[in-house]
């Protein structure tokens, strides 16, 4: 291979976001080309930023914690826990805010609590959320009684939680700014990293593993909890039945597509905005160009295999060229 | 180098590990300026003791004492605030992060203000100032150090040691698996610091005769226990065989004739 090839290479691999971002870009200039209403106009607009929200607040939580080596698969249901809380504690005589905050911690005592049974009771991550994925489900189907219904406060709270077009998309960027900061610039992210990439290590330098780890937890949790509340003033309903498995691996998703390595050690949490941001345009441009969900679907499958095929081969390409 | 004061002693070390005894009654000194190098098969405890003297994991019983005072070490970062650091045989470099990243791990320098964020470009700047002090030559701190090889990494973890303002130094397998050329970088960089003498290390070693080249003093572990001490100038590769060959035969004689009981 020829060296300007190599250094092409070797920069798409550095700056992992670029790399996807392009993706992100063609696509949007395909589906522009093929339906001039994709983008320019505001329907369609706040259609798509209402589909990438939820997936990159909640692929933010995911990240952080694929980064050390842990997923939660339990945040689809948490998603579906907090507004209820939220509910049945304004129902209780509690300010709204207090009572959006109660759904908020209740959120993150779910992950509060899978981070201290996958850490201090040493079971896989995967396994303890998909235990917590169905016993949350039955809790909120069970308090709920399966019944939806409308979510507290006055019309100001509702239009700043989500309800008005753009205001999930301005949380999303508000909660993807603060985190990537955390993970690039704080001792918290650079330890997040160090104990995915190497646990035993990062433990003998004296890094406090198991708190970081459920910190991460907590806060997947509680970001979970928060874009069920969002979504729930957006759509005016809290359904027991919202959120889910999808909007979950949707998150997982966009962060494998940004590049975020299931296997613990890196990740971007820019990198899952885009992915949300890929997947929201795929969504949206097929859905205008009249492709239907179950297409849709295979679409989407496709995208991440491609996504990782493309991350894991443009690195080792890098590598062997980088080493000196 | 021995005329120098004490730095740190272990007495009659005790670590046990249910019916398992690791350690069984080890003690050591290791005096300023000097590298002691620590020799004895799998399984004789050196990695235990190392474990012991870094505050991983705490002694059944024994005493140490650090500076002329005992202490009971309670962490990782206990023995640290000592100035005692350890380098690890699996390395506790994160791959993925960057040199200078791996080389402040745990210690970070920070922005000040209430937000504590990490200062990227102090930590470069240190860590490519510290690794040119040291005479270590690694093409960029910005590059992953899983894109070093493993001489260079091993570098990387003993610098990072070093430049943690340490004054004692325990080093797991400094040479372990590397090939002439890598080991060469090391031993240059221990000699330096031997050389500047405000270092005391302690290393675990496979290989007689890169130990005696390297350390001052060396001691035999088998079984737990010390079983052999000496300036290194004042023993030989042949000697330090004989020892263990003789407790190979010892060893297999007594599972011969419990054999043919």
């Amino acid at each position: 291979m020829t060296r300007p090839h190599r250094r092409v290479l070797e920069a798409f691999a550095r700056w992992q976001e670029a790399s996807i971002l392009v993706v992100a870009l063609l696509l949007i200039a395909w589906f522009e080309n093929a339906n001039h209403d994709f983008l320019l106009t505001n329907a369609s607009l706040e259609n798509l930023s209402q589909f990438v929200a939820p997936a990159a607040i909640i692929s933010c939580g995911e990240i952080m914690l694929m980064i050390g080596g842990e997923i939660d698969l339990s945040a689809g249901m948490v998603f579906a826990l907090a507004p209820f809380v939220m509910y049945f504690a304004a129902q209780a005589g509690i300010p709204v805010i207090l009572a959006l905050l109660l759904g908020l911690v209740a959120a993150g005592g779910v992950g509060l609590a899978n981070g201290v049974i996958t850490l201090v009771l040493g079971i896989p991550s995967f396994v303890t959320t998909l235990g917590t994925l169905f016993l949350v489900n039955g809790l909120t189907l069970t308090i709920s009684h399966g019944t939806p219904v409308t979510p507290p406060g006055g019309p100001m709270l509702a239009q700043f939680m989500g309800a008005w077009g753009y205001s999930e998309i301005l949380w999303a960027f508000g909660v993807v700014a603060v985190l990537h900061v955390v993970l690039r610039h704080t001792r918290w992210g650079l330890h997040t990293t160090a104990s995915g990439a190497n646990e035993t290590g990062a433990r003998e330098a004296g890094i406090r593993v198991m708190r970081i780890k459920i910190g991460n937890f907590v806060l997947s949790g509680v970001l979970s909890g928060l874009t069920g509340c969002l979504e729930a003033f957006r759509i005016g309903s809290i359904d027991p039945q919202a959120g889910g498995n999808q909007i979950m691996f949707l998150a997982v998703a966009a962060g494998v597509i940004g590049g975020t390595s299931l296997a613990g050690g890196s990740g971007t949490i820019i990198g899952g905005l885009i992915g949300a941001l890929v997947l929201g345009v795929l969504n949206d441009g097929f859905t205008l160009i009249g492709i239907n969900a179950f297409l849709f679907n295979i679409i989407l499958g496709a995208a991440i295999l491609a996504a990782m095929l493309f991350n894991t081969y443009i690195r080792r390409l890098a590598r062997q060229g980088g080493r000196r | 180098m021995s005329d120098h004061r004490e730095t740190l002693r272990a007495d009659n070390i005790v670590k046990r590990f249910g019916a398992v005894t690791a350690l069984d009654g080890v003690s050591l000194t290791l005096r300023q300026g000097e590298i002691l190098g620590i020799l004895g098969d799998n399984g004789a405890g050196k990695s235990t003791l190392m474990k012991i003297l870094t505050g991983y994991q705490p002694p059944s019983s024994g005493r140490l004492v650090i500076d002329g005072s005992e202490v009971a070490l309670g962490s990782v970062d206990h023995a640290r605030s000592l100035g005692i650091e350890c380098v690890y045989q699996d390395l506790a470099l994160a791959n993925s992060l960057s040199v200078y990243h791996n080389m402040f791990l745990n210690r970070e320098i920070l922005y000040g203000g209430p937000l504590r964020l990490l200062n990227h470009r102090a930590m470069r700047r240190r860590a490519a100032e510290s690794l040119a002090g040291m005479g270590v030559h690694i093409p960029s701190v910005d590059l992953p150090v899983e894109r070093l090889s493993g001489g260079q990494r091993q570098a990387i973890a003993v610098a990072r040691a070093v430049t943690s303002d340490a004054r004692i130094l325990l080093l797991d397998e400094p040479l372990a698996a590397m090939g002439a050329r890598e080991a060469g970088l090391i031993i240059d960089l221990l000699l330096r610091l031997k050389q500047e003498g405000r270092h005391s290390i302690a290393m675990i070693m496979h290989n007689y005769a890169q130990t005696l080249d390297i350390a001052d003093r060396i001691v035999l572990m088998q079984h737990g226990k010390i079983t052999y001490e000496k300036d290194a100038a004042a023993t030989s590769v042949a000697e330090l065989m004989e020892i263990v060959r003789r407790e190979y035969r010892a060893t297999r004689e007594r599972t011969t004739s419990l054999r043919g009981a």
